[in-house]
């Protein structure tokens, strides 16, 4: 289990109260399957992601980005408890999915990437790392049923 | 591989952070040695503390470097010679760590360029980088 200490949990939470599930969920989903394009393989049914204009204006997409960020909601207030937290939706991504964990550590990386464009130097260094033990938490736990 | 379109974008971006290299490349390092503690055992000849003069120092040596690169991104190997010989057979860095410091400066120049720094900008920049990082390792083995 990741221990954490009073400093890195008010700094996770401080960096995710700035966080606008709305307005950014849309934006790293969008960022991740532009970045990475390869991570289109798993959305079939969002119809046209053929361009970066038709990803960006794809509200499957958009809706998708707010469901993965309220899934991320939960383990910013379980950090404690990650594993048991993603454990089915490990699960699903695993056995249903069949999601490349690989994928994870991607979007961790366009989240990361997303927040930075918004809060600017208001993400030092330190914090950043602090985010990034977080996400790496999340990944863990995501990777955690596949087996 | 990257399009023309890319190539200028890159070239225009660096083109741009040239007068605040030294500050670019501090950020990156510094964003690097938080997130990576590993990363600090290459540094142990130079004071990193936040702005040192020699933190600055490096971090504009690193930034003018990527910036020359992208003037013609398809002259990287014979821009990048005598860098490929140095890392190779001076300081021999393990290149898993380019990739530590690409991920680090993409997030300074997210923190720089806010909303400037598009997916597409960010797309063109990680695969500018990975060449670049590709290209500095070619002489390792």
């Amino acid at each position: 289990m990741v221990k954490w200490t009073e400093l890195e949990r008010s700094t996770v939470k401080a960096i995710w109260e700035k966080v606008d599930i709305d307005e950014i969920g849309p934006q790293i989903w969008a960022r991740v399957l532009i970045v990475y394009p390869w991570t289109e393989r798993y959305f079939g049914s969002f119809g046209d992601l053929f361009t970066i204009t038709a990803i960006l204006k794809n509200d499957k997409v958009a809706a998708h980005g707010k469901v993965v960020l309220k899934a991320l909601d939960k383990a910013v207030n379980n950090m404690d408890n990650m594993k048991r937290t993603y454990a089915d939706l490990s699960q699903l991504h695993f056995q249903k999915l069949e999601v490349d964990p690989d994928s994870f550590r991607l979007l961790a990386d366009c989240i990361t990437i997303t927040i930075a464009c918004k809060l600017k130097s208001a993400l030092s260094p330190q914090s950043q790392a602090i985010w990034q033990k977080f996400l790496y938490a999340v990944v863990d736990a995501m990777s955690s049923q596949y087996r | 591989m990257l399009s023309k379109r890319e190539k200028d974008l890159i070239k225009e971006i660096w083109e741009r952070l040239t007068p605040v290299a030294a500050e670019i490349g501090a950020d990156a390092l510094l964003r690097m040695f938080a997130s990576y503690p590993g990363t600090k055992t290459y540094f142990s000849h130079l004071d990193i503390s936040p702005n040192s003069s020699h933190l600055l120092a490096h971090g504009k040596k690193i930034v003018l470097a990527i910036a020359e690169g992208a003037q013609d991104i398809s002259q990287l190997t014979v821009t990048l010679a005598p860098l490929q010989t140095l890392h190779a057979y001076q300081l021999r860095i393990d290149p898993r760590n380019f990739k530590l410091l690409s991920h680090s400066m993409l997030v300074s120049l997210a923190c720089y360029l806010g909303d400037e720094f598009t997916p597409v900008a960010h797309a063109a920049m990680d695969k500018y980088l990975s060449a670049f990082a590709a290209v500095l390792a070619e002489k390792y083995r």
